[in-house]
């Protein structure tokens, strides 16, 4: 009988561990993207990676910011600004569901004595375009990962598919560590000279955040913002560069996150708002695409 | 004989696919088999997480050979002739056919065409492939590099016959003899030779039940020991049991606790965050009959721990759940209902037809109109109206779509709102399906319909009516509900009237919506926009004066209300339909331009007892004589008859018979209709029958004297006429 798994001492050892995990499975192990975005999946190394025909495998950490569900560092389970760990295997590898099961193994989830299920969840992102069949994964009924086979992105069928994994690292974390409440998460090692929580590292940015979101930002001015990085993108695309075009899609898209945050849009123009950041992303991905294809 | 043994191993399959997909595999394999000519015995399947299988024993070795003959032309046909059966027959010379001769026609060519058999395996190695390139699942993906569409990558497949592996391949996968069984108990791979060792080393050392029923079974045997064991209660989930069965390969039922405080919400709350979010199933105190603060969840895995872990961890995303569920109630209960309702205004219900807050003013009034109809109280039935929709802004709503109407029932019982008001917040969207029950408290009654009639009227009102299979806004669903509302409770209702009034309303609304759109345009920037205000609120002005002093029915207004009642018609046949009554009977007495339904189904229900009756048959016979002729004679002549017949012009006794038959009958009829008393108004007809027959045996309608004849046919016309005041028999078959 093997051995129960070891758990990691911390949150920074869990994400270490699924580095070194992913590393050794042959994934290019990138930083974050240096800008905001509301999911990880949106990372080019993800979205606009899944386009065209190269293969590629990377992971990386990415940070998540969702103003909307700011909560002023006083819910245990709500941020603002969060982790999500990405994971891209393009084409995907046969034994994609097996990779998988070993990275929860390597974190400490032994599967002897907890209950892992993949349940349908059809994952969809109308933003970029893109959707794909996969599956939420249950540890215990808790949801600690979204598993997806892109089959669109940017309205465009991917051939070869990608295996997209992408793990909540908080709520996994709260899960191996048995903690209710996410700012009492060990970040570094309990035994260190200096032992920090989640809380010692995040819960100020929380609360301070949380005013900007939703009493602070210059509306006015992201309004501005949105219409500038609108026009940025526009023109960066008609010149032909795909990836700063994305990249002012991807800030349009925020600014659009942060005046929603206050709620300063009726619910007609926010359609009307997101079919513009929608417009922009697909287009910038569409250029990619046809880019990629000539490319080959 | 060989026995084949076909399994299809991948991914997770999602539990509501995988009966279905188990059907369609199993059909298309007999139907594959079926097209070959290859003889076999029973097929059974099952289906499974990772698996989709179908065993067929006693399969053939071979098909069988087939001769056809194909007779072609006569010795010395031209060329071209010859040349085109050579074809067809698919023969190379003319030499190939055979001669026959026959007596009268000559010789003439034949050509016979002997198909062999083909072996089983060549057979299933063919269609197995093409079943599986075929398949169709409601959602489908590829994988990889590869092209094959499935629901989730296919992993493996398994194809013996007879011990042996039929060999194929399927977008890279070869057929084979292994599978895999449970991750964690008993990967395996297991190496098959057919359904006994299948099954035996898969659900043994492989721990994977392998059929539907088995897990199912196992999972309600274990619940109920469980809940026993701990005196509780399961309460019974069809639907989640279903699910659950497609989530596990080898269920191991555990019951899991909850913090008793979660309690205090709604029972519909908890039971629904636990199906909907965690797939549990809830369970009651043996002896409270009150809800648990327990639950039951399957488990794919017979845990080391003895299931202590899943158990701790599921209470756990419980609590998170009940914890949200909890949050979402208490603000609600803090905003309160009334203060929900004027947010309704930013919700669109069809853009033509205003908002939904709009909807519920219109429903608010033509409830209020029907309350007295129904035994209601108008003042309640008017505030449950109000606040009906009122719980679509709650946020408990906004997280549980399913608890639209519960909610608000909950929120206005916490309002202080009496019983009845609540209640018919509830039952308002009643009945939801055919299986549903109606709703039978009056303020319950005037609201459900209110608010069904509304939509129905409003639909109609904007042209958009189910076309087809086509039916978005579940329009038959709301047609079919009125209709059952009303019969069930055998509600009294001349319906045209609140139709007029509903559709009186939902003009008004859409002439009222459009006003706001261009009201949010500059006026001034536009004359066009400018002169369509005017006109609207002309319009507007116009149909609030004839809502006010209740005007006559117009012309553009009846033309939409015979429709909506024609479709009010079809739904109505479908009930009587299912109650075995004769669609014919049903269109006889709808023509006749009655409106109160119950009346219609007493009417259909006392004709049909009576065309079963030799009487009725007879009459009904003698009508159609009757009707035949003056149809005939109406034609020729170019008139129609419906004088009153003159006795003076009356030659034959067996006339001045009938007509006094006819009006002794027709007052009876009319007392007995103005009573409501259908069976005695057949009766009375019923004594036309005599008459009627003597009069045909010994009358000839056609005389050559002018206006003999004429009288004679008006008197057929006052047969007919008196017959209609109970049905138009003229729709009556047979």
């Amino acid at each position: 009988m093997p051995a129960a798994p070891t758990k990691p001492a911390s949150f920074q050892d869990l994400i270490l561990t699924l580095q070194a995990y992913w590393a050794d499975k042959g994934c290019a192990i990138l930083q974050p993207y240096d800008m905001e975005v509301g999911a990880g999946t949106l990372h080019p190394a993800t979205v606009l990676r899944a386009l065209g025909p190269k293969p590629w495998r990377a992971a990386y950490v990415q940070p998540s910011r969702r103003p909307a569900d700011a909560r002023y560092g006083e819910n245990p389970n709500r941020l603002g600004h969060y982790y999500q760990y990405q994971v891209i295997l393009k084409p995907n590898p046969p034994d994609l569901q097996d990779l998988y099961l070993g990275s929860l193994k390597a974190i400490g989830i032994d599967d002897t004595v907890h209950d892992i299920r993949f349940v349908e969840d059809d994952w969809e992102n109308p933003t970029v375009g893109a959707w794909g069949l996969g599956w939420e994964v249950w540890c215990d009924g808790m949801e600690v990962s979204q598993y997806t086979y892109f089959q669109q992105v940017g309205g465009l069928d991917v051939h070869p598919v990608s295996g997209e994994l992408t793990y909540g690292l908080e709520r996994l974390a709260m899960y191996v560590f048995g903690v209710d409440n996410v700012y009492e998460l060990p970040f570094n090692a309990p035994d260190s000279p200096t032992p920090l929580t989640y809380g010692d590292v995040f819960l100020g940015n929380e609360v301070q955040q949380s005013h900007f979101n939703f009493e602070q930002s210059d509306v006015e001015m992201l309004l501005r913002w949105f219409a500038d990085c609108e026009n940025q993108s526009n023109s960066l695309r008609e010149a032909g560069f795909p990836l700063p075009a994305y990249d002012y899609a991807l800030k349009a898209s925020h600014t659009f996150n942060l005046i929603d945050a206050r709620g300063a849009i009726s619910p007609t123009e926010r359609q009307a708002y997101i079919a513009r950041v929608r417009d922009l992303a697909r287009g910038a991905a569409a250029l990619y695409a046809e880019q990629e294809a000539g490319a080959s | 004989m060989p026995e084949l043994l076909l399994e299809l191993f991948s991914e997770e399959i999602p539990a509501r696919m995988q009966a279905r997909a188990e059907a369609d595999l199993g059909a298309a394999l007999e139907a594959k088999l079926a097209e070959a000519g290859l003889k076999h015995g029973a097929v059974s399947t099952w289906s499974g997480p990772r698996r989709l299988g179908v065993r067929v024993v006693d399969v053939a070795a071979r098909s069988e050979d087939v001769r056809e003959e194909r007779k072609g032309p006569k010795l010395g046909a031209p060329e071209k002739a010859v040349a085109g059966f050579l074809r067809g027959a698919g023969l190379e010379s003319i030499d190939q056919a055979e001669v026959r001769s026959d007596p009268k026609k000559g010789d003439f060519y034949v050509a016979v065409i002997e198909t062999p058999g083909r072996k089983a395996e060549e057979i299933i190695a063919e269609a197995i492939p093409a079943i599986i390139r075929g398949f169709h699942w409601p959602k489908s993906m590829r994988t990889g590099t590869g092209e094959l569409r499935w629901v989730r990558p296919l992993q493996r497949i398994v194809c013996v016959l007879g011990g042996k592996v039929v060999p194929f391949e399927v977008d890279g996968i070869a057929s084979g003899n292994e599978t895999e069984g449970h991750r964690v108990h008993g990967r395996g791979p297991y190496t098959v030779t057919g359904w006994a060792d299948y099954q035996s080393q898969l659900e043994g050392e492989g721990h994977v039940l392998l059929t539907r029923a088995a897990r199912r079974d196992l999972i309600e045997k274990q619940a109920l020991a469980l809940c026993k064991k701990s005196g509780l209660t399961l309460i019974e989930d069809k639907g989640l049991l279903e699910e659950v069965t497609g989530l596990a390969e080898w269920p191991v039922v555990i019951l899991g606790d909850m913090d008793p405080a979660f309690l205090e919400l709604p029972p519909e709350v908890i039971q629904l965050s636990m199906r909907t979010h965690q797939k549990y199933f809830a369970v009651e105190g043996e002896k409270t009959g009150q809800l648990a603060p327990n639950f039951i969840v399957v488990a794919n895995i017979e845990a080391s721990d003895g299931g202590v872990a899943i158990a701790a961890g599921n209470s756990r995303v419980l609590s998170a759940r009940l914890d949200d569920a909890r949050f979402f109630w208490e603000n609600d209960k803090a905003t309160g209902l009334e203060a929900m309702a004027p947010k309704l205004a930013t919700i669109a219900f069809k853009e033509e037809l205003g908002s939904i807050g709009d909807k519920v003013a219109r429903v608010a009034a033509l409830a209020r109109e029907l309350a007295p109809k129904v035994g209601a109280d108008p003042d309640l039935a008017e505030t449950a109206a109000r606040l009906c929709k009122a719980d679509l802004v709650s946020e408990m709503v906004y997280e549980f779509p399913e608890l639209q109407g519960v909610m608000g029932r909950y929120y206005a019982l916490e309002a202080g709102e009496p019983a009845e008001v609540a209640n018919a917040i509830a039952e308002h969207y009643k009945p939801q399906g055919p299986s549903d029950a109606v709703p039978t408290a009056p303020v319950s009654i005037a609201v459900a319909l209110a608010d069904k009639l509304d939509t129905l009227v409003g639909f109609w009102a904007i042209g958009e009516k189910p076309t087809g299979s086509k039916d978005p806004f579940a329009l038959r669903r709301a047609a079919l509900g009125v209709v059952r509302i009303v019969l069930e409770n055998e509600v009294r209702l001349n319906i045209i009237p609140d139709l007029v009034f509903s559709l009186r309303l939902n003009v008004l609304a859409r002439n009222i919506a459009e006003q706001r759109k261009l009201a949010g345009r500059k006026a001034s920037d536009n004359r066009g926009t400018a002169h369509r205000l005017t006109e609207l609120a002309a319009e507007a002005n116009e149909l609030e004066a004839r809502f006010r002093l209740g005007a006559r029915v117009q012309a553009e207004e009846r033309e939409r209300l015979q429709d909506l009642l024609a479709f009010f018609a079809d739904r109505l046949k479908q009930v009587l339909r299912d109650e075995g009554k004769r669609h014919d009977l049903i269109d006889a007495v709808f023509s006749l331009g009655e409106d109160d339904l119950v009346l219609i189904v007493k009417r259909v229900e006392a004709l049909s007892d009576f065309l079963a009756t030799e009487d009725g048959a007879n009459l009904l016979a003698g009508y159609k004589r009757a009707a035949n002729i003056l149809k005939a004679e109406e034609k020729k002549d170019g008139v129609t008859y419906d004088g009153a017949p003159s006795p003076a012009k009356m030659t034959e006794p067996t006339e001045r018979a009938l007509l006094a038959a006819i009006e002794s009958a027709t007052a009876e009829v009319d007392g007995a209709l103005a009573r409501e008393d259908f069976e005695a108004a057949m009766g009375h007809l019923a004594k036309l029958r005599a008459p009627a027959d003597h009069f045909f045996e010994q009358v000839m309608v056609n005389t050559d004297e002018a206006s003999v004849r004429a009288n004679r046919l008006n008197l057929l016309a006052a047969l007919r006429a008196a017959v209609h005041k109970v049905a138009d028999f003229s729709k009556i078959e047979g």
